[in-house]
């Protein structure tokens, strides 16, 4: 019987960033699924359009305005982004609630351009095949919008309220994680519903 | 009811006959397969010692490289991979015998599925020689048959399985398949895709008669109905166009062109009822017409109440629909 | 709540050979709070997987029965025993509740119980979705039976093809609630599998590395990254549905550009991987029995890897030969027959390991191990028909006939059922403390496996004499009446085999012999802590050096020479903290707080569930239920100060 050989861990960190950090995966993990949500979504619009002698069905594409705004703007908030989770990694709680309060404002200009998209789109979600198709692959990336909204707002107003313990900051970086998501998983959706109907 | 042939290993047909041939090859495939697998569990199981909860496990094959076994292992592998591309290659080879039935001077079928009954037309050259049956298909033997096939609610699957395999019919699709009758008899298929209630009982036969026979079936279906003889048939008839029966079902020579229902023009001539549901006697008419839901609950034919004098001699009428 | 009481400053620590002060600390921790919120609001994973357990378990008997009543149907041409409305309800409701509420589940019910203690740490990770996951698997199934008991069961087939199960030939709710139970479920699964990932990953022993994690949970890791790409797809395909039918869209309507063909695509792309959803954990249960029986590792440990990750490749490549039937291009078709057969191979590779292992083994021939010899005959006799079906040829003939329900029942009674049945043998000493009767073992053994080919085996040859699927009668004089009867009296064995089974179950809580630390003389962590283990698991974590842990032991001396860790210590008692190692190589890495008995995981379910019922109703449901769901979710996550002044009291910077 061997005597038992202890591996003290007392003195081991009680949080990390990035692929060290449990939630990490989870936010991994919930990436995976959305993203097979999309790429599923923007097939069946495909494999719709291929069906179709005509595209879009009984509408003209929709109009370019809106949606080219919120997508050069989706781009620049990486920005705030980036620099609000390089604060969070570096443990600077001021500049971290300052850059989080900006990713929040241009959440929520995303959110009203968003609402001027949908009615620029030119057709309706029961005109036909191709409305439902665009109006829901709209509305998937929009609900990933809505929540990334809201999870900004209460980690910002935590940040600002308390308790706050490090393991906070790893939350903000896997929000800005989360946040970069949404932006580049927008970029094919863009594609597939402004660009695709007039090729 | 009528005696029919409905069986994957009794294939009368060149489509059905070419997929019992892979099926033969098959399963002696697969049958070795599983009887070497299991002969091969049954050794080890015989071979190995007994042992129990306590006994010491062995870890000697944590330390060294077990050759024996990976090899036995691999060749096996090897062995199933090449059964597998044979098998594979037998099934390409069968798709193209069967792309390759010859379609020449074929018979044109139109197939539309309904829930819960078979409309078919009948393409020839001529279109005034074009007709309408339901649930019951004539061809030649030794003739391709062509058959479009379209459906008007749901998907459903025509299935006959001593000629051919099955295709889906499926709304707003437009899809044919093809197949020959080699041998005189009666075919048996039915609906091979869920569809609703009375999925269950939607059958149908496809009739093989030598070319004289069928040309003469051919004939008569062309014929629109004649005029009932006076009395009780035509009595009949005029119960017919009274009745709910004319707002869903046509009789060709007379008024009553709806074709929401099976067409009756020669239904007397049939071997059942109800796509199969019944057999083609007065009686089981007479059961039919009075209460559709007892035998088929969830179709869309409706009641009719009827005397039963009525009764009989609507039946009489729809007797002479030959 | 009855809280385990600690102070910031505390300094007890766990570690081997501590005393009673300890042990009583990491009890107190890691139990549930007393009493009926207690129950309610507990997050420990064994509390978790035994309810998950026992409620899969009962969804298994109530589709059991539901096929029961359907044999009796069938036992004779033209019976008027259930007509046809209730007979496709029946039929619907056996297919839904075995894909959606018992197989993926139960399989994750179970991992979820045996993964901590198999990879020798306290928890899964995120315990608390771990709790909402279960709730919200229960609340859709039981939507549905309420639903189906109220005479409003949905009545389209499991599979649910439009257009008739559109707007227009399905009227009412009732696929409404089969489209929203579909929601439940894969919320669950994908929750389930998030968090089997992480604990897989990142919660193992120290020592564990990759290449030493127990065959199981590969099995069970490769699952989950198929749940993560496979469940999307009939979550896209069930919500369209429930659009098309509730707000007017035109996925499915062919008269305004939808397709009926689209929804097969998006459901076989989920619907293929499905099967090896349920096939995979079953492989897993295998590879964790055969070991143990046979007094060996398992030969060929790296092949038997690869073929589980090429397998869940492969089954993303297969699901156009459900449609073969349909019009598409006939090019096509062939690729997806080559897929069909080729994913055999991986499947042959496991098979002849395991008789390798079997062959070159000293065998205990207790009921867990007859269950998985069940396995090799059924499973692999159902995929030779599955290779018959992967030809477009042979499919086309029996395609949607009895064939086809023979076989699906061949592969997933023989290839995830009877290896469940072996694994609930197995680990029910561990789970409850007592071992299971071998005598009625046996007898639940061999009536299940006798029973099982009387009903299903007459199923081959109906199907090749013309029977099509999902009829509720046929008429006499086809050739088919003898065979149904003999498959019916099949399922009269089957449901005596069951009852056994659960006789066995409830007499072995009480009387069955006391079960002991290692009753089987297994070599995996699980079997190194007590039946039933303590609610922390292990009162110290073990340090891993092999494959087989309680084989191989520990070693005297490490690689470089030093002397051999063999336990972890320096983990607090008096708060859940747990330790994170890296991915590879299973080194220490971090002290991760994981969260006390919480409430919110439910109220979150019941938010969750309100939403999904009112939108079967309603499109604004969706937006006034997220208010609730919002408020709930937030108050799940926000810190409270006593539990951030214990994180500040152990935190440490990385």
């Amino acid at each position: 019987m061997t005597t038992p050989r202890q591996l003290d861990v007392s003195g081991l960190p009680s949080y990390a960033f990035s692929h060290r950090s449990l939630m990490w995966w989870g936010t991994f993990g919930l990436i995976a699924i959305e993203s097979t949500l999309f790429a599923l979504a923007i097939g069946a619009y495909l494999y719709l359009r291929s069906q179709s002698d005509q595209w879009p069905l009984g509408a003209p594409p929709p109009d370019l305005l809106w949606g080219s705004t919120n997508t050069l703007l989706l781009l620049a908030s990486l920005w705030p982004n980036h620099q609000a989770k390089s604060a969070a990694e570096a443990g600077d709680l001021p500049r971290t609630r300052v850059w989080l309060l900006v990713c929040l404002m241009f959440a929520v200009v995303f959110l009203v351009l968003r609402g001027f998209e949908f009615a620029a789109l030119n057709t309706r979600w029961d005109s036909n095949a191709y409305g439902s198709v665009v109006w829901v692959l709209l509305g998937l990336h929009t609900v990933h919008l809505l929540t990334d909204t809201y999870d900004t707002a209460v980690l910002d107003v935590l940040l600002f309220t308390g308790p706050m313990e490090g393991q906070r900051f790893v939350d903000v970086s896997e929000n800005a994680m989360y946040w970069y998501f949404v932006v580049f998983s927008w970029l094919p959706i863009y594609a597939v519903i402004y660009v695709v109907p007039r090729i | 009811m009528m005696d029919t042939l409905h069986d994957v290993l009794a294939p009368f047909g060149p489509q059905a006959g070419h997929v019992h041939a892979l099926w033969m090859l098959t399963l002696a495939v697969c049958t070795l397969v599983f009887a070497a697998v299991l002969a091969a569990l049954l050794i080890a199981l015989l071979r190995a010692g007994r042992s129990n909860a306590q006994s010491a496990p062995d870890l000697s094959a944590l330390g060294r490289p077990e050759p024996g076994r990976r090899h036995g292992v691999i060749a096996a592998v090897a062995a199933s991979t090449l059964l597998l591309l044979a098998l594979i290659a037998a099934s390409i080879f069968t798709d193209r015998a069967l792309a390759k039935l010859s379609t020449d001077g074929a018979l044109r079928l139109e197939v539309t599925a309904h829930q819960w009954w078979w409309e078919v037309r009948y393409v020839e050259p001529q279109v005034a020689d074009t007709f309408i049956t339901a649930n019951e298909i004539h061809v030649p033997t030794g003739r391709p048959v062509i058959v479009t096939l379209k459906a008007d609610d749901v998907i459903h699957s025509f299935w006959v399985p001593s000629l051919a395999g099955k295709k889906d019919l499926i709304p707003g699709r437009t899809t044919t398949m093809n197949f020959r009758a080699d041998r005189e008899g009666a075919y048996r298929g039915q609906c091979a895709e869920f569809c609703g209630s009375q999925h269950a009982l939607m059958a149908f036969f496809v009739v093989a008669d030598p070319p004289e026979r069928y040309e003469a079936w051919a004939a008569a279906q062309r014929r629109p109905a004649a005029d009932p003889p006076p009395g009780q048939p035509l009595r009949g008839r005029e119960i017919f166009m009274r009745s709910s029966c004319a707002m869903c079902h046509a009789v060709d020579g007379t008024s009553a062109q709806a074709v929401r229902g099976p067409n009756l023009t020669h239904v007397a001539s049939r071997g059942t009822l109800a796509a199969g549901s019944l057999p083609n006697t007065p009686d089981d008419l007479k059961r039919w017409i009075a209460d559709p839901q007892q035998i088929k609950p969830g179709t869309y034919m409706p009641a009719t109440q009827l005397s039963s004098e009525d009764m009989d001699a609507l039946v009489g009428y729809l007797q002479t629909l030959r | 709540m009855d809280q385990p009481r600690h102070t910031p400053a505390s300094h007890l620590k766990d570690g081997p050979g501590r005393g009673s002060r300890e042990a009583a600390a990491l009890d107190a921790t890691w139990r549930d709070p007393p009493g009926l919120m207690g129950w309610l609001a507990a997050v420990n994973h064994k509390s978790i997987a035994r309810r998950f357990i026992v409620t899969t378990f009962g969804f298994f008997v109530a589709g059991g029965l539901l096929a029961f009543v359907m044999r009796l149907q069938l036992a004779r041409p033209g019976s008027k025993l259930v007509g046809p409305d209730l007979y496709n309800q029946l039929f619907t409701m056996h297919g839904s509740t075995m894909m959606f509420l018992f197989a993926v589940p139960v399989m994750q019910a179970v991992t979820i119980y045996l993964l901590p203690l198999m990879m020798g740490t306290r928890s899964v990770a995120f315990p608390r979705l771990n709790a909402f996951a279960y709730w919200i698997f229960l609340f859709g199934g039981l939507m549905l039976y309420v639903v189906f008991f109220l005479g409003a069961g949905p009545d389209v087939g499991w599979f649910s093809y439009v257009p008739l199960a559109g707007p227009d030939f399905s009227p009412g709710k009732r696929t409404d609630f089969w489209a929203q139970m579909i929601t439940f479920t894969e919320l669950s699964a994908l929750v389930e599998a998030i968090v089997v990932i992480t604990t897989v990953f990142k919660l193992r022993a120290p020592g564990m590395t990759l290449n030493r994690i127990p065959l199981f949970a590969w099995a069970m890791l490769v699952t989950a990254f198929m749940i993560l790409f496979a469940m999307p797809s009939v979550m896209l395909a069930s919500t369209t549905l429930i659009t098309d039918r509730l707000v007017g869209t035109h996925f499915y309507n062919p008269a305004e550009g939808g397709d009926a063909v689209l929804w097969q695509h998006l459901f076989w792309f989920f619907g293929h991987p499905e099967v090896y959803l349920i096939f995979l954990p079953g492989l897993g249960f295998i590879s964790a029995i055969i070991p143990t029986f046979a007094r060996r590792p398992m030969f060929g440990y790296t092949a038997m890897v690869l073929s589980l990750i090429a397998t869940a490749f492969l089954a993303f490549g297969l699901w156009v030969h459900h449609m073969f039937a349909v019009n598409l291009p006939e090019l096509g078709k062939s690729f997806f027959t080559a897929a069909s057969m080729l994913i055999a191979i991986p499947s042959a590779v496991q098979i002849f390991c395991w008789i390798a292992t079997l062959w070159s083994g000293r065998l205990n021939f207790k009921t867990p191990l007859l269950f998985v010899l069940g396995f090799f005959f059924i499973l692999v006799l159902g995929g030779m028909t599955g290779i018959m079906l992967a030809s477009v040829p042979l499919d086309l003939q029996v395609h949607d006939s009895y064939f086809v329900v023979a076989h699906l029942h061949y592969v997933l009674i023989g290839g995830a059922v009877f290896p469940l049945f072996g694994a609930f043998y197995y680990w029910y000493p561990k789970i409850t403390g007592r071992m299971m009767s071998e005598r009625l073992g046996r007898w639940n053994f061999w009536l299940f496996f006798i029973g099982f080919n009387l009903a299903f085996f007459p199923m081959h040859l109906l199907g090749l004499r013309g029977m099509p699927r999902r009829v509720y009668t046929y008429q006499a004089g086809l050739g088919w009446d003898t065979l149904n009867l003999v498959s019916t009296i099949g399922a009269v064995v089957i449901a005596l085999s069951a009852l056994l089974f659960v006789i066995n179950a409830v007499r072995s809580l009480r009387r069955g012999a006391l079960a002991g630390v290692n009753p089987w003389g297994a070599g995996t962590l699980e079997w190194a802590t007590e039946s039933p283990p303590p609610p922390c698991n292990f009162y110290a974590i073990p340090v891993v050096h092999g494959r087989e842990p309680l084989w191989q032991g520990p070693r005297a001396v490490a690689e470089g020479g030093a002397p051999a860790f063999t336990h972890v210590s320096g983990l607090a008692a008096d708060t859940r903290e747990v330790l994170a190692t890296t991915v590879l190589d299973a080194r220490p890495d971090l002290r991760v707080n994981f969260p006390d008995p919480t409430i919110w995981p439910l109220v979150s379910a019941l938010a969750v569930t309100a939403l999904f019922l009112g939108s079967i109703f309603t499109p604004w449901a969706v937006v006034w239920g997220s208010i609730p769901i919002a408020i709930a979710l937030t108050a799940w996550f926000w810190p409270r100060h006593s539990e951030t002044a214990v994180h500040l009291s152990l935190e440490r910077k990385p």
